[in-house]
Order: C-alpha cells, then structure tokens, then sequence
C-alpha cells in the first residue's frame, strides 16, 4: 500500500495573526511556518503503521501544494521519515484547485490510501480531503481518530455526530482524521535531519484547475468588553449576571 | 561573512528545542529536587544522535558541525542544564579526544557505543589537589610493561557513576611534571575503583557528580590514547572544546531565564500597566538581550574556527568567560524582574540561577579563561 | 436566490442549529428575493416539519433515508447535489458539524460550486458574492468571494437567531434518480454516545485546565456541570496528561466550539486555548492567578481557588433552580 500524506504549511500556533495594511493578505515577516499540527499527526500515524512489520505499507510520502518557500518545512515532513516528497508549484487560491492538483498526482502515482488532517490551522477550509475523494471518485471517511492497516484493507475508528463506528475500508480512499489518530508528532533525528537532503523532493508543474471561491480581504477581530470581575465569596452575583445580563 | 544558519542547522535548533520543550520540562523541577538521574532522557538524547553529534557517521556519530552543537546545547540549556552538562561531557570531553587522537582499535571499541549514545563516558581530571592547576596531577599511572597500576582520587566527575567508559588522567612520569601525564581509558567496573558520595550539589542536581577512587587499578597498555605522555596535551586541547560546550550551556541558561523574563514582563502588570512599559524592567530586558547576543557570537565564532581547522582556544576561553558571566548576571536580574515569584521554584529562574553559578566555575573557572585570554594578549 | 438546506435530524427531531439554519436561509433568501427549500430524509412527523415552515421554509422536500446499515457520504453527497438541481437552488446551506464537513465539499465538486465552510452573517453584498467567515481558527475573519453560479456553505455554530417569520410550507416527496454506490467498507462496530451531552452541541459547556492539579478532582467540575445541564471540555496539557480523554480537548489543535456560555476553570488562557472558543457567546473565567491571559477573553471573572470557588458557584445555581 501507498501512503499519500497531505500537508498544509501554515504560521506555527502560537503567531499572532495580522494583515499587510491593505488587510488583503497576511502580513507574513517574522512568521514561523510549521506543518500543519493535524497533517503532522496524520503523517506520524502513516510512519507508525510503515514500521509494523504486516502493515502492507511500503512508501509514505507528503504532498504540498505551494511555492518553493514551503521547502524547509517539507524538509521535516522528510526529516521525521518520510520517503519522498512531491511540491506542486502554484500558490493556489482555495480548497477546490488544492484538490485537483491533488488528484493529478495521485492519479499518476498511483497511491492508494490518501491522509490528510481534518483541518489546516490557517483558512480552516477543512474540504480539500473530501473533494479530493469526489474528484477521484473514491470513498472517504472524515472525522478519523484510530488508523491501522492491514495488507489490503485498514480498520479506522469514525466519530460522527451522534456515535463512534469501527470501519473496515478497502483501499483506493482518503481519509481525513482528527487528533487521537497519534499521540505526538515526532522529533526527527539529526541522522534524519541530515538524511533528508538526499531523499527526493519532486517539483511538479501546476495542471489547469479553476476554483470559483477566494478571499478577498481579512479583518481583525472585535475587541471584546472588559472583563467584569466577581468577588469569589459571592457567587450568586456572578449566577444573577449570568442569567439576567446575559440571557443565559 | 554569512550569518545566515543553514536549514539543516535551523532543523537541529528546533528538534533541540522541541525535545526540551516537551519532555526535559515535565520533569526538570522533580529531577532537581530529589537528584534524579535522567537516564530516559539520555537514552532519547542518544536516540535522536545528540549524544555523538560531531563524530563521524563512520563510527555512528552524527557528522554535525560544532555550530549545531553550540545551538543543541543552548536548546537544551534553557530548560535543563543537568542534562545538557551530560551531553556536553559525552560529547567534547569524551568521543572528541577519542575520535581526534585514539587508536582504530579503540574508536572501534569505546567510540561507537559511545557516539550512539548506548553508554556514556565520563572525563577524569579534577583532583582533590589539583582544580584549576591541572599540571599538578597527584594519580598515578605506574608503568608495569604490558599494563599500567592506577592510584589515586579524582574529583567532581560529572557522571561519575552513570558512565561506562572513563577517560583519566594520570602521572606516568612525576619527574617530567605535566609531560609525564598519560590518559587512559579505563572501564568504570574494573577492580579497585570505588565512588564517593554523590555529591549534594546547588545546581544541576539531576546529573550525578562523584569523586572516584583508584586502589591498584589494572589499565591495559592499549588503553593509552596516544603517546607516552601525551596526556597533558590531550586534556588541554579537549578542553577548548569542552569550553565551547559549556559557554553554549550558559548562553543556554542565559536566553532561557532571558524569554521567561520577558515573557512575564508582558503579562504582569504594576501600577496599571504590563512591567515591560516600566523603563527600569525594559532597560535591563534590552542589557540581557544585548548581553546574550554577545555571547551567541562570540560562541559561533569559536565553532567556526574549529570547524575550520583554525586555533580557537582563545576564542572558546572568551565565549566561555562572557556567557558564564552573563548566564549569572541574567538569571539574577530575571529573578529580580519575576519578584516574589521568581523566587519560587514554579517559575524556574531561580533553579536556572544556581545552574549559571556552576557555569563560573567549571571546565576552567572564569578567572582560569581570563588568565588564558591575558596570556594570550600580551604574547603577541 | 433561492436557498436549499439540508434539514438534518436527530431521531426524528431538529436540532437548534438545523433552526438556526433556516432563519439564516430565510434571510438569506429574503435579502435576494427568492425561497428556501429544505431537504429531509427519514420521516420527521409533521410537528416537527411544521418547526421548518415557522422559521421560514417555504417548501420541504422528503426524501427517503439513504442511511443504510452505514453513513455513506457519496450517497449524501449525490442526494444533496441532484436536490438543490431539481429545486433550482443557487445556494446549498448546512449547518455545522461531522456529517455536514462529510457530504458538503463533495457536493461542491459535483454542482461546480465555490464553497466556504463557518460562514458568519449574511453576504456582505451579493454581485459580487462576498461572505465572512472566521479564519485562523478564530483569530480573524476573512471574506470569500465565490464567483460560480452555484454556492454551497456550512453556517458557523451559534453564529444566527432563530427567528419567528412562518411561510406558507408545501411538502413534496422527493425521489432522487440516483443509484447507491458499491460501498467498499462495512461498519463492524458502532457504539452510540448516549446519556452524555456532546460537547459540539452543548448550549453550555464547563472545561477544565491544569489548575485543577490532577484528574482526580475532577469531581468538583462535573458537579458544576451536572448543575448547568453542561457538556465537559479540557484544555490540552489535560488531555495530554491523560487527566481525561482527548475528545474533550478544547483548541487550536483539538475540537473548536462555540457555545452559549463557556465557563473556563484553572485554564490559564493560552492563545491555543482561545482559538478554540473564541466564538463562545459569553466566556466565564474562573482562576488563581489575576493576570492570567483567559481573563483579557473573559466577560465574567473570579479570581479564587478553584477548590472553593466552583462547590460554591453549583450551590449558587442549585439553589436559583430550585426557586
């Protein structure tokens, strides 16, 4: 089985977000870029289950669609051990050209089991896995939080809104999962640090995909009122306040 | 001139970093206070390859720069010095003298378990009666043709009783006073060694520090790293780079206690405002960072020489003197800054403070670094 | 334009956010003249559909329940994507949650549509089409123009009011020409969440942070919730400590909620954490240490020992519910 692990790069959690003056794009000097946290669990998880020794799984390797200054971060994605990487080269606008530039690459490579995080830490699109399956006519569970494979089928656990289901899947299919699918993200070694330069980072051409949905502009967020504080010793104030100032 | 970091080295930094964030600060405070030994983390240390960073990846180092030791060793620094001081000795005190000056035979057989990480080493030169005046070496190596007799105490050795491997210095040659030094690797399970106490230190409680006692020790001859009283030589040029490591320790010690700073300087407020606005708090945060920065320089300018083959002796002595100077200063005043809290062990800086102290003193103590630096300027 | 929902229910019951949706499609609707379809699957009894018609849904489609043994997002997706063409919609709304993140995307795909996720408030002006929604994870907003023909959206939680506005509402059986796809998958095990009230879902939610020093005291938290009706809710080093189980991770990296009120206990605020529940309506924040960040997002705050302060705080409301 070939993984395929999607990965967005976005500001490490801890940035505070702000815009270029024309509030159009993010302002992006002294930004630190990370693997998106959920993309990164996902590509833990494919890393563990590679090591079993009856997975099945012989190649996890990360996709990024994106410009060339995404390379160092995919450098990690190949630090931590995965087998190759592939760079689509185009800045693409939304999740919809994100997935058709996908698609073409899993056509041609043909791998067999796509992964990607529920959601990316930055525009919180959260559609690119399932348009992905759509485009590819494959089947795809979301909301994943367990993941083992087997030689042709893997087993995942689904919370959906009401219940969790166990599933048995037969690959081709993309999955998109939640935190829970890995413990932490890995910490690669300096061997691996130093192994990635010589592992493949493949740039590809863009294909032509239109998308129809694109941001335009961004806003800070309101300030928020001052906070009212209670004195601990009376709580039934802070009952009242609820209740009568807040409606709840 | 290029100040640019390589990302491999950024890499390295971060993979540091994220190790100390994660796993050294769970237990930093438990260790400190009941003088734990930190063996998970040396074995994921070791793991990861910091154990052996710049050792050849042909005796299963990890082929890294000194540049990218001096940024694990400040990542590591910031939360725990106790585990940094271990793998700064495995790394510069240990495999560099090995790996610079032993036989194949011997890289064979102490390096590469030693690079990995899969046993540590301790270095053996501090005597009861000989600190900083190294030349004055009391053990004793006696030559009995196919193997050396060792005699002798060493003092203060920094995993004293979690290495493997020692690397000793001893006097083969009283009457050649420092020439007739040899060193020696010898297993720490030979007969006749005994350990000391561990030692109830101030700081750096978590690495375990004893004084070691030889009584008719029996060193095969092979065990000898290079010639007949090469000993002196080996333990000078191992400790510039020893120096190197534990300036990148007290940079460490200095940037950590210097963001904890900062950071409570933004969120605490006084007199209707966050401290950072107070011009006495801003004014010593931007001494600290100035101070830091300095030291960071004056430490990659050290690794560059060494890696490229150029003396740096001085260089490391003056990286070491500043940091250890500021690593005391900074931790002081970032206490200061935290008040109350900062004398609490919740905050850390107060643990980081005694850290920096041992910085002052160890691997040449600071009045040691300015002695070799004044040497140094009135030989030209 | 007129307007298709995908009315989804919970045995048989509508949800508030499936109300909430269609006044926001009402709205929607009114602003550009047009009306509002609803697709139901399943059987709902009429009570329950008359709800629609009062919040403004002009037409209902009822449609057989294409949920086999097994959710199968395709044959929602196809369902969805062959109603919104049948009715002529040129916007598809659902609300938010696991099933909607599904099936949505994939009926973008099919119907060629632009597609945007957490959408708060109407468009900002409709040619051209512009919407807010909140990005990086509540810690701004972005609008997205969408410039096909054809939107599909999922509103943001708790982001509209139900309102009061009744239409006149026809129901229509709906029989889609749409053949089920080979399914590829069996569901071996399902275990339904019962009793506990979901977090996504919860009016009021109570959460816990490392202030409350181990898992074994969590007994005063669940009494404050039990007292409010409320779901549980973590900050992550909790989960991360295994004091409670990663579902309940509220963050930046873990669930994203939005509900009612969100009472935050020995959470120190980190802006993680904040991300997590910035769209919460009214954040409480309960915590020793006065300068701790949460109480720069908090409208109501005390500073106290948790140990006292939340015993306290449920005896207070027990007391006020008994009244």
């Amino acid at each position: 089985m070939k993984i395929l692990v999607c990965m967005s790069v976005v500001p490490d959690t801890t940035t505070q977000i702000r815009f270029k003056p024309d509030m159009n794009s993010l302002e992006t000097s002294g930004i630190q870029w990370i693997i998106n946290p959920w993309d990164e669990l996902a590509l833990t998880r494919a890393l563990e289950i590679r090591e079993q020794p009856d997975s099945g799984v012989t190649q996890v390797s990360v996709i990024h669609i994106g410009l060339k200054d995404a390379d160092p971060v995919i450098q990690k994605a190949l630090a931590v051990g995965a087998d190759s990487a592939y760079r689509v080269n185009v800045a693409a606008a939304g999740a919809m050209e994100v997935a058709c530039q996908l698609s073409e690459v899993v056509k041609k490579e043909h791998f067999d089991l796509v992964i990607a995080g529920h959601d990316s830490a930055d525009y919180n699109g959260s559609a690119v896995g399932e348009m992905l399956a759509e485009l590819l006519d494959w089947i795809s569970f979301s909301s994943i939080c367990s993941l083992a494979a087997a030689k042709d089928s893997i087993t995942i656990e689904r919370e959906m809104d009401t219940r969790t289901e166990t599933i048995i899947a037969h690959p081709p299919c993309v999955i998109t999962i939640q935190k829970g699918i890995a413990k932490d993200p890995r910490i690669p070694s300096l061997r691996g640090i130093m192994g990635a330069r010589s592992k493949p980072l493949l740039q590809l051409e863009p294909i032509p995909c239109a998308g129809s949905a694109a941001f335009v502009k961004f806003e800070n967020p309101a300030q928020r009122s001052k906070c009212r504080m209670i004195d601990p010793a009376k709580p039934e104030e802070l009952v009242e306040l609820l209740r009568n100032e807040a409606n709840v | 001139m290029n100040f640019e970091l390589t990302e491999e080295q950024k890499m390295i930094q971060q993979a540091a970093r994220d190790y100390a964030n994660r796993e050294l600060i769970l237990d930093v405070l438990e260790r400190d206070a009941n003088s734990i030994y930190p063996a998970k983390h040396v074995k994921a240390l070791a793991d990861l390859g910091f154990m052996g960073m710049m050792v050849d990846p042909k005796y299963n180092g990890s082929g890294m720069d000194t540049i990218s030791y001096v940024l694990a060793m400040e990542e590591l620094s910031k939360v725990d010095s106790s585990v940094s001081v271990i793998v700064s000795v495995n790394n510069s005190l240990v495999c560099y003298g090995l790996e610079e000056f032993g036989t194949e035979e011997q890289k064979e057989k102490y390096l590469k378990p030693l690079a990995r990480g899969e046993i540590i080493g301790a270095f053996l030169l501090s005597e009861p009666e000989a600190g900083s005046d190294a030349t004055s070496q009391h053990t004793l190596a006696e030559d009995k043709g196919d193997y050396y007799l060792v005699n002798g105490t060493k003092n203060w050795i920094t995993n004293g009783n979690s290495a493997s491997v020692y690397i000793l210095m001893a006097q083969t040659h009283p009457e050649l006073k420092s020439k007739g030094i040899n060193a020696l690797i010898v297993d720490r399970h030979s007969p006749g060694i005994t350990l000391g106490p561990h030692e109830d230190k101030m700081g750096m409680r978590s690495s375990d520090t004893h004084s070691v006692m030889f009584t008719d020790v029996k060193v095969p001859k092979e065990n000898r790293i290079g010639p007949d009283g090469f000993g002196f030589k080996l333990a000078m040029k191992t400790l510039e780079g020893g120096r190197l490591g534990i300036a990148s320790q007290a940079l460490g010690i200095a940037s950590g206690a210097y963001e904890r700073a900062l950071k409570y300087s933004k969120e605490r407020k006084a007199f209707g405002t966050e401290i950072f606005h107070h011009q006495s708090v801003a004014f010593k945060l931007a001494e600290m960072y100035t101070r830091i920065e300095c030291g960071r320089l004056l430490c990659f300018h050290a690794a560059w020489l060494k890696d490229n083959h150029q003396p740096y002796g001085v260089a490391s002595a003056m990286a070491k003197y500043h940091c250890a100077e500021t690593a005391m200063w900074v931790t002081t005043e970032a206490v200061q800054i935290h008040g109350g809290y900062g004398y609490v062990k919740e905050y850390h800086v107060e643990r980081l403070m005694r850290e920096a102290k041992l910085t002052q003193i160890y691997e040449g103590t600071s009045e040691i670094q300015k002695l070799i630096i004044s040497r140094d300027i009135f030989s030209h | 334009m007129s307007v298709l929902i995908y009315a989804s229910h919970d045995g048989g019951k509508f949800p508030k956010s499936v109300l909430e949706l269609a006044s926001y499609a009402f709205a929607l609707a009114n602003k550009t003249g047009g009306q509002v379809t609803a697709l139901v699957t399943g059987n709902p009894v009429g009570p329950e559909l008359d709800k629609l018609g009062k919040s403004g849904v002009s037409k209902i489609l009822l449609t057989p329940e294409p949920m086999g043994p097994a959710f199968d997002n395709r044959a929602y997706a196809a369902l969805l994507a062959s109603a919104a063409q049948a009715s002529g919609a040129s916007c598809v709304l659902f609300s938010d949650g696991a099933i909607s993140r599904a099936v949505a995307p994939r009926v973008a795909v099919r119907l060629q549509a632009g597609y945007a996720a957490g959408v708060m408030g109407l468009p900002e002006s409709i040619e051209p089409f512009r919407i807010r929604r909140s990005v990086f994870t509540g810690k701004a907003y972005g609008f997205v123009e969408i410039t096909s023909p054809v939107k599909v959206m999922i509103l943001a939680r708790n982001s509209w009011q139900i309102a009061e506005t009744p239409v006149a509402c026809t129901i229509e059986n709906f029989i889609p020409g749409i053949t089920a796809p080979e399914a590829g998958f069996e569901v071996v095990k399902v275990e339904e969440q019962t009793g506990a009230i979901r977090l996504q879902d919860a009016e009021v939610v109570v959460s816990g942070g490392r202030g409350l020093k181990s898992g074994d005291n969590w007994k005063i938290l669940e009494d404050l919730a039990g007292s409010l009706g409320a779901a549980m809710a973590c900050s992550r080093p909790v989960a991360d400590e295994g004091w409670r189980p990663h579902q309940e991770h509220v963050g930046q990296t873990g669930k994203v909620i939005a509900p009612n009120l969100y009472f935050a206990c020995g959470i120190s605020g980190a802006i993680q954490h904040i991300g997590g529940i910035s769209s919460s309506r009214v954040i409480v924040a309960i915590n020793k240490d006065p300068e701790a960040p949460i109480f720069q997002f908090a409208r109501f705050g005390i500073v106290g020992d948790l140990f006292q302060v939340l015993p306290a705080l449920t005896q207070a409301i027990k007391k006020l519910k008994s009244e």
